[in-house]
């Protein structure tokens, strides 16, 4: 857990992880393409550090790395406070579940 | 590049204490996948078998239907993900890998790639909600007993 909050505490990083959501799945040469303002050294350290925090997930291909949002360490930070509060029943399952029967809805139709 | 055609990819990983089968049960069992995903999780998980997420009332109507295209217990799992009524759509027709990896001495890396979705479609925006959720609940689940059911 104080991997993910040191590599949070960074301006670049939080960035870094608004690429990826904007568009999962980048290589280093998409993400510095994004980000003229920061040197590839640097995009390629902070990638590193998400890395180590399991915040990005990194999946290789051929001879590409590619870099996918993972949200999950985050849930798990907000579950251990927010679980409590019984809001567990996070508006993620919720949002499922309502899209998944809106889905048989229309398809009974 | 991320995208081939309008498909997008997600890939989601979390480490949890426990053991590579009991992972793999946890995922492929349908009373274990009901107390932490809500849904059952309905195959016989050998290849070309057809799968279901049912829900877990008398009914069990399924909201996601698919085929198994590999089977590797208890390492690796692929297999199509689709609502019901697409499951004769190609173009509609996802594909989610379970990578089960032993890591350190006591714990278990699961990756889950979910990919060939449509960007930007309802599936896209469900799972980009969902997994994180159930990724959380299953390490809950296998670590504590409890899911964040």
């Amino acid at each position: 857990m104080d991997l993910v909050f040191k590599a949070l505490a960074d301006e670049s990083r939080r960035l870094l992880l608004d690429r990826l959501r904007a568009d999962n799945g980048q290589t280093l040469n998409q993400l510095c393409a994004g980000l003229p303002g920061m040197t590839r050294q640097a995009v390629s350290k902070h990638l590193a550090i998400l890395e180590e925090a399991n915040l990005i997930a990194a999946v290789k291909r051929g001879r590409e790395k590619l870099h996918y949002l993972n949200p999950v360490p985050i849930h798990e930070i907000a579950e251990r406070w927010i679980g409590k509060f019984e809001r567990s029943r996070l508006d993620a399952l919720s949002q499922l579940k309502q899209a998944l029967e809106r889905r048989d809805e229309q398809g009974d139709e | 590049m991320s995208k081939a055609m309008n498909k997008a990819s997600h890939v989601y990983v979390t480490y949890i204490r426990s053991t590579p089968e009991n992972v793999w049960r946890a995922i492929t069992d349908p009373d274990l996948s009901a107390r932490y995903w809500g849904h059952s999780n309905v195959s016989d998980w050998t290849v070309g078998a057809s799968w279901e997420h049912r829900r877990t009332d008398a009914a069990g109507k399924p909201d996601l239907k698919g085929m198994v295209i590999e089977s590797s217990a208890p390492r690796r799992l692929v297999i199509s993900w689709a609502y019901p009524a697409d499951v004769d759509a190609p173009a509609r027709v996802s594909r989610v890998a379970f990578d089960i990896e032993p890591h350190k001495d006591d714990m278990v890396r699961l990756t889950v790639s979910h990919s060939e979705l449509e960007a930007g479609g309802e599936m896209e925006r469900g799972i980009t909600q969902g997994w994180p959720f159930v990724l959380s609940s299953l390490k809950s689940f296998l670590e504590t007993g409890k899911g964040l059911l």
